[in-house]
């Protein structure tokens, strides 16, 4: 009788010594879990974080306030002042000549002159132009004047020229900063909402840049993809999931999509650029062809989401229709569709989401071209939000950084609002059986 | 006219020709409805069909042929000494009068002035002859629909089997889009291929895609030898999968046994949103923050870390990719049935032991099938190598070095300008051919792990 009481008093002792052991193995296994979550979603939000902190200064631009004398002498030498005269007319002199006049106890060189014309925007002339144009009357009149000032300006009013590299090595020299020291003393620097940012096209210079150019291409690029893709993937869906007959042919075609939808865009990029631009010649870099090329990889997600939105109506609902004398056509069509749409609409919008944040196929088929009028139509070149982000991440200036990020912010806050849409749709028509 | 106003030209005649139609069956059927074969919306629909589908395949068929037929005729006319250009000079005149035509640029000699004339008189005759081929087409169709529209007319079906075609059409998309895609980087490689040998393509260590312009020019014969790309992509994927396997896994883990609801409901979908966001945002990010974050924790430790790290790249792929790994092997991790669990637990195991010896095993091939799918990402991202990982082809496999991918070269020999006949741009065909294998081959064996897995518990 002892030996068994002794066996089992010897397992006992070894699992308790042993129970520590696993125990702290069991907390370690569960903390590995916590961290790589919480890792995760440090990372989320270090991203969001860098992103918001960098895009915040974007949405503020710099303004310089300069009185200018619209000189007539300068403007309309002969006298006369027809619209032709104030298109054509000498902005920059009088530019030059204002911003002189805010040092009249400097003299300057040719070169000092190039600095100082360098505190403001290349595109101060236009905005002096369209203020003449637009009122006549301030010809001969000496106005205060606010004007968009450079991209380094820009910076430097928002702190972030570091004055303790070499002057050699910074963007502003020391006179730069001095002037505009004195400038900022005389209150005549102001950060104002940064409307070119959602007005204007893009531009080489950061101050002048704007993503109204990206985002028209992005909706015409959408407005294709939605427009052929919707009906086609629910065509497919409704096909596939109700009439199809079960066989060698409807596989071939199940694995076909499943296998789409894990090829790489930029295979569908290869796509684009062989057969619709290269074969079919339609023209490079516009919504067409971006739109085309977005469908055929959008479409299987539309259609998979499709497929078991169809499968979730259940089968009474056709037995009941197809009882009382509908044709096929007319229990899908008439009955099922309609109590399948939301859960398609929920995919197709899912579907939308990605393509609007997809670039790479689009840079194949020459959607990345530096454009700076804003398209006006689906056969004109384009580009789009997430190809403007790279091409904006790639440029030098500093000034684009800020606007790069802010690009995100928009791209993203068009995803949230996307993809909130799909979760509420969801959610709102979601129907259990 | 515009096609634009061509096309909502003929979308209003097919609303009328419905009317018609409709019409003209109330009136066969004296009244009844019950008379008709078919309800009276079905001899609407397809007088519309008839009016509207054969002046749409017109104009489709005229949007084809319609630019290289004038430009031929446009050819024909030019003077001889225009007209027997070379190729690609003539392709440039063409060009050029097309501008000249859409009113961009000024023709600089008379000869381009009058091709252009010509070229606009064509192109407004042409699209004369379509208004009036297009619009009587329509009011013919849906005149002859009307006319069979009798009282025992099965209008329904025709109908019915017309969507049909249209359901059937639009389910050949998918396959017509992997035909184009294999058709088209298969010729564009073969081409690419007779250039350069396939075995010094694929076996060869030296990636310099350069090609001389001129015949005597130093030191741009360009090489084609593929294997640096292999290694880069094969480096950077490994990087993100050491990064994504481990914490998809774990959080699959935790999430599928340890979470409480409330925790799974927050934490889930917050993981997600990797998935979603664009991949030009991780790029940005790793270019922006992480690459120089790298390079200045390496210089504290006293190496030299390039400013375009495989590391980096790597590092910030890997997070994009934990969902794709978690949430499969969340998916199969629920699957594994709690008998299993619950013997394990009888046993006297804890839960991790439960987990590591018990569930893991049971859900391996799904988690396998993620990995993969995970791996054919990696290797298939675009944005984040192109905006963080170099352009110079290293044939290293040091993570602090710069090293560049299969899609980025893609996209370098292919964004621009280009010529369709040089090995240059040929050679991102290939490399589309090989990425585009690879990835299938991988996607395929993930998806029959994954499907030989789900009968066994089914």
């Amino acid at each position: 009788m002892s030996k068994p009481n002794e066996r089992i008093r010897r397992t006992h002792e070894k699992v308790m010594a042993g129970l520590a052991r696993r125990r702290a193995a069991e907390s370690r296994f569960r903390l590995y879990g916590l961290a790589s979550i919480a890792g995760g979603l440090c990372f989320l939000f270090i991203m969001f974080g860098s992103i918001i902190h960098h895009a915040g200064a974007a949405f503020q631009q710099t303004f310089m306030a300069l009185d200018v004398q619209f000189d007539q002498q300068l403007l309309a030498p002969d006298g006369k002042w027809d619209d032709e005269v104030l298109q054509a007319a000498d902005y920059g002199a009088l530019l030059k000549q204002s911003l002189a006049a805010l040092f009249p106890d400097e003299t300057l060189d040719r070169q000092q002159k190039r600095a100082l014309s360098a505190l403001l925007s290349s595109g101060a002339g236009y905005e002096l132009r369209n203020i003449l144009v637009a009122d006549r009357e301030l010809l001969g009149t000496t106005q205060r004047v606010w004007l968009p000032a450079s991209d380094d300006v820009d910076l430097y009013a928002k702190g972030q020229i570091d004055r303790t590299i070499q002057e050699s090595e910074r963007r502003l020299n020391d006179q730069q900063l001095g002037w505009l020291d004195k400038i900022q003393a005389q209150g005549r620097l102001q950060k104002r909402f940064n409307r070119t940012f959602f007005t204007a096209g893009d531009s080489r210079e950061p101050e002048l840049a704007g993503i109204r150019g990206a985002m028209t291409g992005s909706m015409l690029t959408l407005l294709v993809t939605l427009l052929l893709s919707l009906p086609i993937g629910i065509a497919t869906a409704v096909y596939l999931e109700e009439f199809a007959p079960r066989n060698r042919w409807t596989d071939i075609i199940e694995v076909n999509i499943n296998n789409l939808a894990a090829v790489p865009s930029i295979v569908f990029g290869l796509l684009g650029l062989a057969v619709f631009i290269n074969f079919f010649g339609l023209t490079r870099s516009s919504p067409l062809v971006g739109g085309i090329v977005l469908t055929l990889m959008t479409l299987p997600v539309i259609i998979i989401a499709g497929r078991s939105a169809l499968k979730s109506v259940p089968p009474s609902i056709r037995e009941a229709a197809l009882g009382i004398g509908a044709s096929q056509m007319q229990t899908v069509f008439h009955h099922v569709l309609p109590l399948a749409m939301p859960g398609m609409m929920t995919g197709a919008i899912i579907g939308m989401a990605r393509a609007l944040g997809e670039s790479a196929p689009l840079l194949m088929v020459g959607m990345v071209a530096f454009i700076v009028d804003i398209p006006g139509g689906i056969t004109e070149p384009a580009t789009v939000l997430p190809v403007q982000i790279y091409l904006w991440a790639d440029s030098p200036e500093r000034g684009f950084v800020e606007r790069t990020s802010a690009a995100i912010l928009v791209l993203l806050a068009f995803l949230i609002v996307m993809n909130g849409t799909a979760v509420y749709l969801r959610k709102r028509f979601e129907r259990r059986w | 006219m515009q096609k634009s106003t061509l096309v909502f030209l003929l979308l209003l005649l097919s609303a009328l020709a419905f009317q018609v139609g409709r019409q003209k069956s109330l009136k066969a059927a004296t009244g009844q409805v019950k008379n008709l074969h078919s309800l009276p919306v079905y001899y609407g629909y397809y007088t519309a069909l008839w009016c509207g589908l054969p002046a749409l395949l017109l104009l489709l068929l005229w949007l084809l042929f319609e630019t290289p037929l004038i430009t031929q005729m446009v050819i024909a006319d030019l003077p001889p000494e225009l007209a027997s250009l070379p190729g690609d000079r003539l392709s440039l005149l063409i060009n050029d009068i097309r501008n000249v035509v859409s009113g961009h640029i000024a023709a600089s000699e008379p000869a381009i002035q009058l091709a252009a004339d010509r070229y606009r008189e064509l192109k407004g005759l042409s699209d004369l002859i379509l208004s009036l081929l297009a619009v009587s087409l329509a009011v013919a169709g849906a005149a002859w629909a009307r006319q069979r529209v009798v009282c025992g007319f099965r209008a329904r079906n025709r109908v019915e089997s017309t969507v049909m075609g249209f359901l059937i059409g639009s389910s050949l998309v998918a396959i017509l889009t992997t035909i184009g895609i294999v058709l088209s980087v298969l010729f564009e490689s073969i081409r690419f291929f007779q250039l350069v040998p396939i075995g010094d393509f694929l076996f060869g260590l030296d990636w310099s895609p350069q090609v001389a312009i001129r015949a005597d020019q130093v030191g741009s014969s360009g090489a084609f030898g593929a294997i640096p790309l292999f290694t880069g992509t094969l480096l950077i994927a490994l990087i993100a999968m050491s990064v994504a396997v481990p914490i998809g896994l774990m959080s699959a883990i935790y999430l599928a046994e340890y979470a409480s609801r409330k925790f799974r409901a927050v934490a889930k979908p917050l993981l997600e949103i990797l998935a979603g966001i664009p991949t030009v945002v991780y790029g940005f990010f790793a270019a922006l923050t992480v690459a120089p974050f790298i390079r200045d924790v390496g210089a504290d430790f006293g190496l030299s870390v390039s400013s375009e790290s495989a590391l980096a790249a790597g590092l910030v792929m890997g997070i994009m990719i934990i969902p794709f790994v978690s949430s499969l092997s969340d998916d199969f991790i629920n699957a594994v049935p709690q008998s299993l669990r619950d013997g394990a637990y009888a046993l006297g195991a804890t839960q991790s032991e439960t987990i590591r010896k018990v569930v893991i095993p049971a859900a391996l091939p799904g988690i396998v099938g993620g990995i993969l799918l995970g791996v054919s990402r990696a290797i298939g991202e675009t944005m984040i190598v192109v905006m963080a990982a170099g352009l110079s082809a290293n044939l290293t496999f040091n993570p602090l070095s710069a090293v560049t991918t299969v899609t980025t070269q893609i996209v370098t020999l292919l964004v621009g300008d280009q010529e369709f006949d040089s090995p240059k741009t040929l050679a991102a065909f290939a490399l589309g051919l090989i990425l585009f294998l690879v990835t299938l081959a991988l996607n395929v064996l993930a998806l029959h792990i994954v499907r030989k897995y789900r009968e066994q518990y089914e």
